[in-house]
C-alpha cells in the first residue's frame, strides 16, 4: 500500500510539473513553447520508415534553429503502434490525437503513416481544430471524394465542416494510374495479374491500378484483383494459379508488412519470372531485406515524388546532410517528414504568435512553397500537394534504381 | 470466383495436391509435439508454435555463424555444414527449452486445476514471441535458400531448380523431396519408439494412468520431461525443414503454424500420433485446394468448418476413438 501511494504521489508530482510549469522551474529557458506532436508506428515492422521520417522532422526543426518568432519548438515523438501487434492500433492513434487536442501548446499533429490510422485521428483533430499534416498517408479518399464511394468520404473526417488535414506526399490516385501506364508503355505488358492484401491502402491502390488497366486496354487475368491473406505461411496455391495464367506482369497492392517479400518469393518458387510491381508501401530497405537479391531481380517499386538519390539543389543538400548525420541513406519518406515540419514552421513564422487557428489557416493557404527539399509546390483546396509525381524504380543488386519519373497529366 | 486455368486443369490440380501434401507434412511435424504432450499430461502447450519459431531463428543464426548467408552458398561446404549443424542444434535447443519451461512453469502446476497450466502456456507463448521480437526484429527475415540451385550471378534471375517429375506437367523439387525425406522417417521412428522401447512403454503407461504407472515403479516426472524433450526436438526438426523450405522467418510465424498444427492434432484425435499426421495432411490439402478453388480468403474458415463438422460426428477426432491409448 505504501509503495502504491508513493507511486501515485510521484506520478502526480511529475504530471503537475509537466502541465503547470512548461518552461519555468528548473529550466532557465523562459521562452514560450510551440509543440509539434507526431504520431507514427514507432515500434514494429514500419519502424525503418518512421525513423527516417522522424529524422526528417528533427532536421527541419534544427534548420529553423529550434525556434520561431521567439517560441521554442518542442517535439513529441508519439507512437501509434504497440509492441505486441507490431503495427498501428486505432486506440493508440486516437489517444495521440486527443493528447494533441488537449495540450494547448500543440500547434500541429504530424502524421500518421498509415491511411487507416488517418481515418481514426482525422475527425478528432478536425473537431479539436488542430492542424494535421501527414507525410505518408496516401489514400486519396482522405481528402477527395472517390468515384463510386458510398462511405461519405472525405466529409466523414471533417465533422467541423472544414479542412484541417493536409499532406505533403503525392496520393495513390497518381501512383495507381501512372503505374498502369508504365506497365503498358515501358514493360509492354498485355496481360496482368493483380493481387492485394485486403487492407485499405493495398486494396485501394490495387483498385486504382486495375481501373486504369481496364481503361487503357490491358487484360486482367483471373477476372479481377484477388486478395491474399498476408498472415498465411505460404501463398503457393495463389502463385501456382498465377503461373498457370502466364501473365506478362504481376502487381501487388500491399506493403512490406503485409508480406510483399514472401509473396515475391513464392511467385519465384512457382516459376513466375515476369516483372512484379509493388507500390510505395514496399519502397523501403525492409522490403529489400525481406527477399533475396535474386528473387527481387525483376521487381519494380513506385514512390510518390522522387527517389532521394534523384533530388537536386536543396534536396541534394538534405540527403548529404542526412547521410553525414545519421550515417545511412535516407529512406524515401525522409523528405516528406522534413517537408511536413518545414511547411508548418514556415506558417508559424509568418503568423509569429502562438495561435492554433491562425497557424492552421496560414499553413493551408501555403502557395508556391520552396522552403522544403522536394521543390516548389502549393496546397490545393482539399489540402493536397500540387506536386503530384511518380518515380518508378527497379530493384538491382539489392537497391532501388530509379528508372523514370512521370508527372500527373 | 473459381479461377480460370489457361493450361491443363488436371496438371494444376495435381500440383495443388503436391503442395498441399508437402505443407501438410510440415504441419504434422509440429502437430506431433502438441499431441505427445497432450497425451501424457493433458496440457495443450500453446507455446509449442512459438518454440518452433525460436527454432527457426536459431537455425538462421547457425547459417550466419557458418557464413552461409545467401543462395550462393547452396551446395558449398559452408552451406552443407550449416544444414547439418542446424539439424543438430535446433532440435537440441528446442528440446532443452521445452524441458526447461516444463520444469519452471508447468511442473509446479501439475496438480493445479487444468486451466492454470493452460493459461500459463499462453503466457509462455507471448514470452517466446517477445524474445523472438527482440532477437530478429519485427519484419520478415530472409532465410538463405541453401537447398535451392546454387546462384553464381547474384544480379541474374535465380536458376531453375531441377524438377524431379519432369515431363509429367508437375513440379517436385529437391526441396519438396527433402520435406518428405525428413518428416516421414521422423514420424515412423517416433511411432516405433513409442511402441517398442522401454521409455515408449513408460510413456504409454503414464498416459493411461499416471498414478498406476508410478505404483509400477515408473518415474513419472522423468517420463514427462522426456516427452517435452521429444516434442521440442520435433519442433526443432520442423523448424529446420520449414525454414529451408519457405525461406522466410518472422517472430509471429509461430502463432499461425501453431494454430494449424493444433487443429491438425485435434482433427486427427489429440494424443494420437498417426492421427496428427493424418490431420496435418488434411489441413495442408484443405488449405491449398480451398485457397486455389474457392479463394484463399476462405481457406482458414474452411479448415475450421471441417474441424467442427468432424468433431460433431467424431468428437474424439478422426482416429481418436479407435485407439484407447493416448500416445
Amino acid at each position: 500500500m505504501d509503495r502504491r501511494r508513493f507511486l501515485a504521489a510521484a506520478t502526480g508530482l511529475a504530471a503537475g510539473s509537466m502541465a503547470g510549469c512548461g518552461g519555468c522551474g528548473g529550466s532557465k529557458d523562459t521562452r514560450p513553447v510551440l509543440k509539434i506532436l507526431s504520431s507514427f508506428p514507432r515500434t514494429g515492422s514500419a519502424q525503418g520508415q518512421t525513423d527516417t521520417i522522424v529524422n526528417g522532422i528533427k532536421m527541419a526543426i534544427e534548420d529553423f534553429g529550434g525556434e520561431v518568432a521567439g517560441h521554442r519548438i518542442d517535439y513529441v515523438d508519439a507512437d501509434d503502434a504497440t509492441a505486441s501487434s507490431g503495427k498501428w492500433e486505432a486506440a493508440a492513434e486516437a489517444k495521440n490525437a486527443r493528447d494533441a487536442v488537449a495540450d494547448d501548446d500543440v500547434m500541429v499533429f504530424i502524421g500518421p503513416y498509415n491511411s487507416g490510422a488517418a481515418k481514426v485521428s482525422m475527425p478528432i483533430l478536425n473537431e479539436g481544430g488542430v492542424l494535421q499534416i501527414s507525410p505518408a498517408a496516401t489514400w486519396p479518399g482522405l481528402t477527395k471524394k472517390q468515384p463510386g464511394d458510398t462511405t461519405g468520404e472525405p466529409e466523414v473526417y471533417r465533422p467541423a465542416k472544414r479542412v484541417t488535414f493536409c499532406r505533403v506526399c503525392p496520393t495513390d490516385d497518381v501512383q495507381g494510374p501512372l503505374s498502369a501506364d508504365f506497365v503498358k508503355e515501358t514493360l509492354t505488358a498485355k496481360k496482368v495479374y493483380i493481387l492485394h492484401d485486403n487492407e485499405l491502402y493495398g486494396d485501394g491502390i490495387a483498385g486504382l491500378f486495375e481501373a486504369r488497366c481496364r481503361a487503357i486496354g490491358l487484360e486482367i487475368l483471373g477476372g479481377g484483383r484477388r486478395p491474399i491473406v498476408h498472415t498465411q505461411t505460404s501463398f503457393r496455391e495463389i502463385t501456382e494459379q498465377v503461373r498457370a495464367l502466364n501473365p506478362d506482369m504481376v502487381y501487388f497492392g500491399g506493403t512490406t508488412q503485409t508480406a510483399a517479400g514472401k509473396l515475391v518469393k513464392d511467385l519465384r518458387a512457382s516459376r513466375v519470372t515476369c516483372p512484379v510491381m509493388v507500390p510505395d508501401g514496399c519502397y523501403e530497405q525492409a522490403f529489400l531485406d525481406s527477399a533475396s537479391a535474386q528473387d527481387l531481380a525483376n521487381v519494380y517499386a513506385t514512390i510518390g515524388g522522387t527517389d532521394p538519390s534523384m533530388l537536386k539543389g536543396k534536396g541534394k543538400e538534405f540527403v548529404e546532410k542526412y547521410k553525414a548525420k545519421y550515417t545511412k541513406e535516407p529512406e524515401a519518406y525522409a523528405v516528406y517528414g522534413y517537408e511536413a515540419a518545414a511547411v508548418f514552421l514556415a506558417a508559424a513564422k509568418k503568423v509569429g504568435r502562438k495561435d492554433r487557428e491562425a497557424i492552421l489557416k496560414a499553413c493551408l493557404e501555403t502557395k508556391d512553397f520552396e522552403g522544403g527539399v522536394v521543390g516548389k509546390w502549393s496546397f490545393d483546396a482539399d489540402g493536397d500537394t500540387t506536386l503530384q509525381q511518380l518515380t518508378i524504380s527497379k530493384v538491382e543488386g539489392g537497391k532501388f534504381v530509379p528508372q523514370k519519373t512521370v508527372d500527373k497529366k | 470466383m473459381t479461377p480460370l486455368f489457361a493450361a491443363d486443369p488436371a496438371a494444376a490440380f495435381g500440383q495443388f495436391v503436391l503442395i498441399g501434401l508437402v505443407s501438410g507434412l510440415l504441419y504434422a511435424l509440429i502437430a506431433l509435439g502438441y499431441t505427445m504432450v497432450y497425451g501424457i499430461v493433458e496440457l495443450i502447450n500453446f507455446a509449442h508454435g512459438d518454440l518452433f519459431m525460436l527454432g527457426c531463428f536459431l537455425s538462421l543464426e547457425v547459417c550466419l555463424l557458418v557464413g552461409a548467408r545467401t543462395q550462393s552458398e547452396a551446395g558449398t561446404p559452408a552451406g552443407l555444414a550449416a544444414v547439418a549443424l542446424m539439424l543438430v542444434a535446433a532440435p537440441l535447443f528446442c528440446a532443452a527449452l521445452n524441458v526447461a519451461v516444463d520444469r519452471a512453469v508447468y511442473k509446479p502446476l501439475r496438480t493445479a486445476p487444468k486451466l492454470a497450466p493452460l493459461v500459463s502456456a499462453i503466457g509462455v507463448s507471448f514470452v517466446f514471441m517477445g524474445v523472438g521480437l527482440f532477437w530478429k526484429g519485427a519484419t520478415d527475415v530472409t532465410f538463405p535458400d541453401l537447398l535451392g540451385p546454387r546462384v553464381t550471378d547474384p544480379a541474374a534471375a535465380p536458376p531453375e531448380p531441377a524438377n524431379l517429375l519432369d515431363g509429367t506437367g508437375l513440379r517436385f523439387t529437391f526441396k519438396d523431396l527433402m520435406v518428405v525425406l525428413v518428416t516421414l522417417p521422423t514420424m515412423a521412428a517416433l511411432t516405433l519408439f513409442v511402441r517398442y522401447t522401454t521409455l515408449g512403454k513408460a510413456m504409454r503407461a503414464t498416459a493411461q494412468n499416471p498414478t498406476a504407472a508410478q505404483l509400477m515403479g515408473i518415474n513419472v516426472d522423468r517420463v514427462i520431461a522426456a516427452t517435452f524433450a521429444l516434442g521440442g526436438a520435433l519442433a526443432g526438426v520442423g523448424s529446420v525443414v520449414y525454414s529451408l523450405y519457405f525461406n522466410t522467418v518472422n517472430y509471429q510465424m509461430g502463432f499461425q503454424n501453431g494454430v494449424y498444427a493444433f487443429t491438425a492434432a485435434v482433427l486427427g484425435g489429440i494424443g494420437n500420433i498417426p492421427g496428427a499426421v493424418l490431420g496435418g495432411i488434411m489441413i495442408g490439402l484443405v488449405k491449398t485446394l480451398g485457397g486455389a478453388y474457392i479463394g484463399s480468403e476462405w481457406s482458414e474458415a474452411l479448415i475450421f468448418a471441417i474441424l467442427v463438422v468432424v468433431l460433431i460426428f467424431r468428437p474424439n477426432g478422426l482416429l481418436g476413438a479407435r485407439t484407447r491409448e493416448k500416445v
